[in-house]
């Protein structure tokens, strides 16, 4: 049994280096000359997407040998559910990819897969049973599902960034400068995130505190960074640890909030640090990559990514969540937090699709929409689970 | 209502851009248009044409897309404002709402409890939108199909060149078309399942017309639904109760009107246990100490068969036995009853002895079942238990000195018992608790002594009847089958005509203009008809 998670882990870790090496080997084919809108792959091309593809068939051993593991589809916790979200971006590269063979969206959809994979590795990571309330078949068909719509829509966001770095003028800031740059700079925050929260790890940071919770009782919390901001008339349990600077009331949870402190400057010192090196925004610095691709294409990209994507998603985040919803929790609907912003998502899109076909938004403010829309589905995927509590908190 | 007569002789609606049949324009305005606005095919939507009575606004306002973009907007920027606290059917419920906000979360709190937000999503305001929406569906929708679906059945293949030439995808070109390469490209287009239409020398190949239709497919599917969602106010759709059942008893099934009974043979509460379940979740045991595996009920359904006859006793016979879980319910006719919540082990009996004092010597034990107590134990032989005062919930003594209970659940269970014994015939009285015993009355020769107690667990059933389902299910296939058919098809066009020399080659598509440019690509390629340019590319 535990030597099948093993196999398991080795495989995620494999698909993790593969779509490492496949990015490369896109940016290798970028760099070839001549590729053009409807030319052929070269072969640094035709080497990355074999690669990814390789990748994405661990990556699939990796959740099937889970899945033997444990019995049941691992997208059960935080983990399991957003390194699943990873694999269904790269599963939806490779469907758009076969449709119109653009290599640069390979160079920009592995990064964001890779980031979210190394992001899902961040929480607890040891395979859980299942509670009663997950203990159904819906389980695995609405959140592969819906995580499948997320997938391809994230696809529209990789396609309408690249269109942004390449069709906004970095010569001049202006506002479109600025917001690009805070995408990108929440890029970064998720990546230092990363870093700090590893690092952390590896040292084995450990300081318990005991508090007075939101009901009035004391509690115990461990913290795994260096407290910036501590509980609720906290005191510190474990010794030599830092003190925390303040105190938080008691309906915030200063554990997150700590973590999301230490994300945002983190991100300013690598964002700071990549400024002052280059000397140029991260939106220009990426700019000559996207040079040889055409905007019209990744228009029609990303408008195309929401049209397949949007169907899936309606049908896994909704339809099928209510299916289950009204099984496991006697009704089908129940304005719990992760349902609205299922909702809020799928509005969204429909916001969306309506404004492309009857106001003309293409282009550019097309690809804004796509921004936004990803930016809701992440923020149901991490905000949702980790900062409004509801019935969907099981991490 | 006036007609437009086209110069082909076609009658079309007042109000049509296009010709519906030649496809010439008809407006000044479409006259001068470099590339027409092809969306809705020039037909004449009344939208459009009608601007006069307070019927015409309100039809144009609700048909306006724009319109119903800001509704999908404001929709969901006031979804999202219900979920930055929790709403109040998600507060605990001993909680009063007008205080609970405040004290949690302060100042904000208690404004977002003064806005109603705390209740966002069942206000007036939140179901006006939702209203809306749907009104908006229906009129935009009828404003289009009708006239969309009249001038799609009206095309005729040879369009006139005014209108080839007011397409995205257009070329123009001296010479005349081959028998051969019309050949060629006809088979090329019917490999690609184009439906060719030929009139006087003029193709019209076309596919996937049906994904038209999609929008209009899922918007009747979201009609469909919210339509279902209202019919829920009607009475006797739907039902949602529920009953907390001891184990042990059998009680009517609310909702049901008396015509069933459940009893609840056992309530069980399983946790994972290392060891016992499969290795690889030992970790995560370890890591947050228990995990629950399974609630059950194991219940059974009675049909009360005098439920008719007024003032009959209750004659019940079973109709099926099973054990409700999470994910399980159990169903019978339209109802179904859920696992949902319990409390374990609430107090159900105790035991006692009558005891000396002195020597410790028994003289037989009394169980007082706290939900059905005697007025009096016999134990024979002269020993003899009354029970005096029975206080379920006790919480002192009041001014006179009588015990009172809070409520009349036994939570806290005391007894006045008067203990009759040979040696004291009179009676002594002992005021009795789990683990305490008083005398409230002077010393005692005998005491009650507790033995033990005797709990069992109380399940939560929620007992559910939703008629409406049946009509949100098909409202949401008939919204998927909508999307999936606006969303992965499109309707495509090619035409090609000759005329006086010319050779005109337009195409169109409602979307994906991409793949119909390869499409064309590859029909036409080798042969001389030329490849039709977008004239819309930046
Ligand atoms: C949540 C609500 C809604 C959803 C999910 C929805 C969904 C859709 C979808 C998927 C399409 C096809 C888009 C495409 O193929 O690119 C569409 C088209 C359309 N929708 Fe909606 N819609 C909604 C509300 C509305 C409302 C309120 C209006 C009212 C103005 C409206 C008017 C239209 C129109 C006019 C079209 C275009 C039809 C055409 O040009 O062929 N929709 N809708």
């Amino acid at each position: 049994m535990s030597d099948l998670a093993g196999v398991s882990s080795t495989l995620l870790y494999a698909a993790f280096l593969l779509y490492l090496v496949a990015t490369f080997l896109f940016g290798g084919s970028i760099r070839q000359k001549g590729l053009r809108d409807g030319e052929g792959l070269n072969r640094w091309g035709r080497l990355g997407i074999t690669v990814t593809i390789v990748g994405f068939a661990a990556q699939l051993g990796y959740f099937f040998t889970r899945w033997a593991a444990a019995g049941h589809a691992p997208v059960s916790n935080l983990f399991e559910f957003t390194t699943f979200f990873g694999m269904m971006i790269v599963g939806a590269f490779i469907l758009i990819f076969f449709i119109y063979k653009t290599v640069v969206l390979g160079l920009f959809a592995l990064p964001i897969a890779i980031i979210i994979i190394a992001y899902a590795s961040m929480f607890p990571s040891e395979i859980s049973p299942l509670i009663p309330a997950l203990q159904s078949d819906w389980l695995h068909i609405h959140v592969t599902t819906a995580a499948a719509g997320q997938g391809i829509l994230a696809i529209s966001f990789i396609a309408g960034i690249i269109y942004l770095v390449k069709n906004i003028d970095q010569s001049v800031s202006t506002k479109k400068t600025k917001w690009l740059e805070a995408v990108m700079f929440f890029i970064v925050s998720v990546v230092a995130f990363i870093l700090i929260t590893s690092g952390f790890a590896l040292a084995d940071y450990k300081a318990e505190f005991e508090y007075v919770n939101k009901e009035d009782v004391a509690a115990q919390q461990e913290f795994t960074l260096p407290a910036l901001v501590g509980p609720n008339e906290g005191t510190l349990l474990t010794e030599g640890k830092m003190e925390p600077l303040a105190d938080m009331p008691a309906f915030i949870n200063a554990k997150k909030l700590n973590t999301v402190l230490w994300s945002l400057a983190g991100g300013v010192i690598l964002y700071g640090l990549i400024r002052l090196v280059t000397r140029k925004r991260v939106a220009a610095l990426l700019q000559p990559l996207v040079q040889n691709v055409s905007s019209d294409l990744l228009d029609e990209i990303s408008y195309r990514s929401v049209l397949i994507g949007f169907p899936v998603f309606t049908l896994g985040a909704l339809i099928f969540a209510m299916i289950w919803a009204q099984i496991a929790w006697t009704r089908f609907w129940g304005w719990d937090p992760k349902e609205v912003w299922a909702l809020i998502t799928f509005l969204f899109y429909a916001a969306f699709l309506h404004l492309r076909l009857s106001k003309g938004w293409h282009g550019e403010r097309s690809a804004w929409l796509a921004v936004i829309g990803f930016g809701i589905i992440m923020f149901n995927l991490v905000a949702v689970n980790l900062v409004i509590a509801g019935l969907h908190s099981y991490a | 209502m006036g007609k437009v007569k086209c110069e082909c002789g076609h009658v079309n609606p007042n109000g049509t851009i296009l010709c519906e049949s030649c496809g010439r324009a008809l407006t000044e305005k479409a006259k001068q248009e470099k590339l027409v606005d092809m969306r809705y095919e020039g037909s004449a939507r009344r939208s459009q044409t009608y601007n006069k009575t307070i019927i015409d606004k309100v039809w144009n306002f609700f048909s306006s897309v724009k319109v119903g973009i800001w509704i999908i907007v404001l929709l969901l920027v006031a979804a999202s404002f219900g979920t930055i606290l929790p709403q109040e059917f998600y507060i605990p419920s001993n909680m009063p709402a007008e205080t609970y906000y405040e004290d949690v979360y302060g100042v904000f709190g208690k404004i977002y409890y003064m806005i109603g937000f705390h209740d966002l999503y069942n206000s007036i305001w939140f179901s006006a939108l939702i209203a809306a929406l749907g009104v908006s569906l229906v009129i935009a929708s009828l404003d289009r199909v009708i006239p969309l679906y009249r001038a799609l059945k009206n095309q005729r293949v040879d369009r006139h060149e005014t209108f080839m030439k007011k397409q995205r995808l257009f070329a123009e070109q001296e010479g005349v078309l081959q028998r051969g390469e019309m050949e060629k490209v006809r088979t090329e287009l019917m490999k690609k399942r184009y439906k060719i239409r030929e009139e006087n020398g003029s193709l019209l190949a076309e596919k996937n017309r049906f994904s038209r239709w999609g929008p209009y497919v899922n918007h009747v599917g979201l009609i469909i639904f919210l339509f279902g969602a209202l019919l829920r106010s009607v009475p006797g759709m739907y039902i949602d109760e529920l009953l907390w059942i001891r184990e042990g008893e059998t009680l009517q099934v609310p909702g049901t009107d008396g015509a069933y009974y459940v009893k609840n043979n056992g309530f069980t509460l399983e946790n994972y246990e290392e060891g016992e379940d499969p290795e690889v979740f030992d970790e995560a045991i370890d890591r947050v100490g228990t995990v629950a595996k399974n609630y059950q009920t194991d219940a059974v359904l009675y049909r009360d068969a005098n439920n008719e006859l007024p003032g009959a006793d209750p004659e019940l016979t079973e109709v099926q036995t099973e054990s409700i879980q999470v994910n399980q319910p159990m169903k019978f006719d339209s109802f179904a009853v859920y696992q949902t919540s319990f409390r374990q082990d609430e107090m159900k009996a105790m035991h006692f002895a009558l005891t000396n004092k002195e020597t410790g010597e028994e003289f037989g034990g009394i169980v007082v079942d706290l939900f059905d107590q005697q007025e009096s134990y016999d134990l024979g032989s002269g020993y003899k238990v009354e029970l005096r005062g029975y206080y379920p919930d006790f919480d002192g003594f009041s001014e006179s000195g009588e015990p009172t209970s809070k409520s009349p659940l036994p939570n806290n269970p005391a007894f006045l018992f008067n203990m009759i014994t040979p040696e004291t015939p009179d009676g002594e009285v002992s005021f009795a608790q789990i683990r305490n015993t008083m005398e409230p009355l002077g010393e005692n020769e005998y005491k009650m002594a507790f033995k033990n107690l005797e709990t069992r667990d109380v399940s939560a059933l929620t007992i559910r009847k939703d008629l409406t389902l049946p009509i949100l299910a098909l409202g949401g296939i008939i919204f998927m089958i909508g999307v999936i058919q606006g969303a992965y098809w499109n309707h495509r066009r090619l035409w090609i005509r000759e005329k006086e020399g010319h050779i005109y080659v337009a195409g169109h598509t409602n979307k994906n203009w991409h793949g119909l440019k390869r499409e064309i690509h590859s029909v036409l390629n080798g042969t001389a008809i030329p490849e039709p340019e977008d004239r819309q590319k930046d």
